[in-house]
């Protein structure tokens, strides 16, 4: 079904002309603006897009990380003025277009999707936010791991999580 | 006159405003309005506008139709309605209103027909909670319970809540906010639901609430 015009006209100044362009499966930093008091800094979340819904403003995409063991879920507004930027740090082959499945995967299996090849120097990028993300929650534990090479850390990690769970 | 305009409801979105926030709104087309007559308190009784929105063809409208509009060189028009005043008109018949008389209106009363439920039990209609749906209840899940006492006052007390024709009514909703105004395209963006189905007409007026103290 179409829009009406009128409605697709008050959109228009809504909409962002450059609107950030990642597709299901991708794992995304997203930067969001947040307002404290009067500064705005800006917070980045990472984690796997899993949904993406809706059109014109309201058009959202869900994206899910772990952390600490426990599922995160954010859905953001593709327009919102709130979200800086969408810079994906990783693809990945999938075969669907609502990765809901994910849901139910406990530990190394929540985030283990098909590689697509490319950008393969973007994995570097990533690491270092990772880190330096867990580096402000546990801040004597980061530091150590943060030497450990990047691959090895990723799975220590999980394996921990998953601990985590189970007990 | 304080800003009143005839319209149309477009239909549901949502924007962001320069913070970022989203703003749930409703899009109205509103004028532009002829002004067809002016009622005067000599003639009249008392002092009113009559606009009329949106033309129709002049073979769907009543020969009385077409008279009433040919005095001020209108086409006939599919929503006429009268504004009262409590001063003369500043208007004379025949000029037109555009959606720039909105111009800084913050808030609106909003003025439509609600959608038609038909025949509605007291649920729906009223809000009730109904019976319950197991504990031996049989047949009347929906029900409106008692109605009323027994031998005395031995009758339903007036304006009792009961069934009955919910919907297609006038409805009016008031205070509501004006997200933004698009004069060159004649729209109003209100935040919130609007009495009445996309393209039902409706009547808008800067809102006629005293102002609450905090504002």
């Amino acid at each position: 079904m179409s829009i009406q015009p009128l409605l697709a006209h008050v959109q228009s100044s809504s909409l962002k002309s450059d609107a950030p362009e990642f597709q299901i499966g991708d794992t995304v930093d997203v930067h969001v603006r947040i307002l404290e008091g009067d500064k705005e800094r800006i917070q980045i979340f990472t984690g796997i897009v899993i949904a993406r819904r809706g059109q014109g403003t309201s058009e959202n995409f869900t994206v899910r990380r772990i952390v600490a063991g426990e599922g995160v879920e954010r859905i953001f507004p593709i327009h919102s003025p709130k979200i800086a930027k969408v810079e994906i740090v990783r693809r990945a082959i999938v075969r669907r277009a609502k990765l809901y499945y994910l849901r139910d995967r406990i530990g190394k299996q929540a985030f283990r999707l098909k590689e697509r090849p490319i950008e393969k120097k973007k994995e570097t990028g990533r690491a270092r936010t990772r880190v330096k993300a867990r580096k402000a929650r546990q801040a004597a534990a980061a530091t150590e791991e943060a030497a450990a090479p990047e691959k090895k850390k990723r799975r220590r990690k999980t394996k921990k999580t998953a601990g985590d769970a189970e007990s | 006159m304080t800003p009143t305009l005839l319209g149309q409801k477009i239909g549901m979105t949502q924007v962001f405003d320069d913070e970022g926030n989203v703003h749930p709104v409703t899009v109205l087309k509103l004028g532009p309005c002829q002004v067809l007559q002016v009622r005067t308190a000599e003639k009249d009784k008392y002092e009113a506008v009559q606009l009329g929105y949106l033309d129709k063809p002049r073979k769907s409208a009543t020969k009385a139709e077409r008279g009433h509009v040919a005095k001020v060189g209108a086409e006939p028009k599919r929503f006429v309605r009268e504004v009262r005043l409590d001063a003369p008109a500043e208007h004379e018949a025949g000029a037109v209103l555009t959606a720039d008389i909105f111009d800084g209106v913050k808030a609106v009363d909003i003025i439509g027909t609600m959608k038609g439920r038909g025949y509605s039990g007291t649920m729906k209609r009223h809000g009730f909670g109904g019976l319950e749906a197991t504990h031996g209840v049989q047949r009347s899940h929906r029900a409106p319970g008692s109605i009323g006492c027994s031998a005395y006052p031995a009758r339903v007390i007036k304006g009792r809540k009961m069934n009955g024709q919910y919907g297609n009514t006038r409805s009016t909703v008031r205070n509501v906010k004006v997200v933004r105004l698009d004069a060159e395209q004649s729209l109003l963006l209100v935040r919130g639901g609007v009495p009445g189905p996309n393209g039902g007409m409706v009547m808008v007026r800067e809102t006629n609430r005293k102002k609450s103290k905090k504002a």
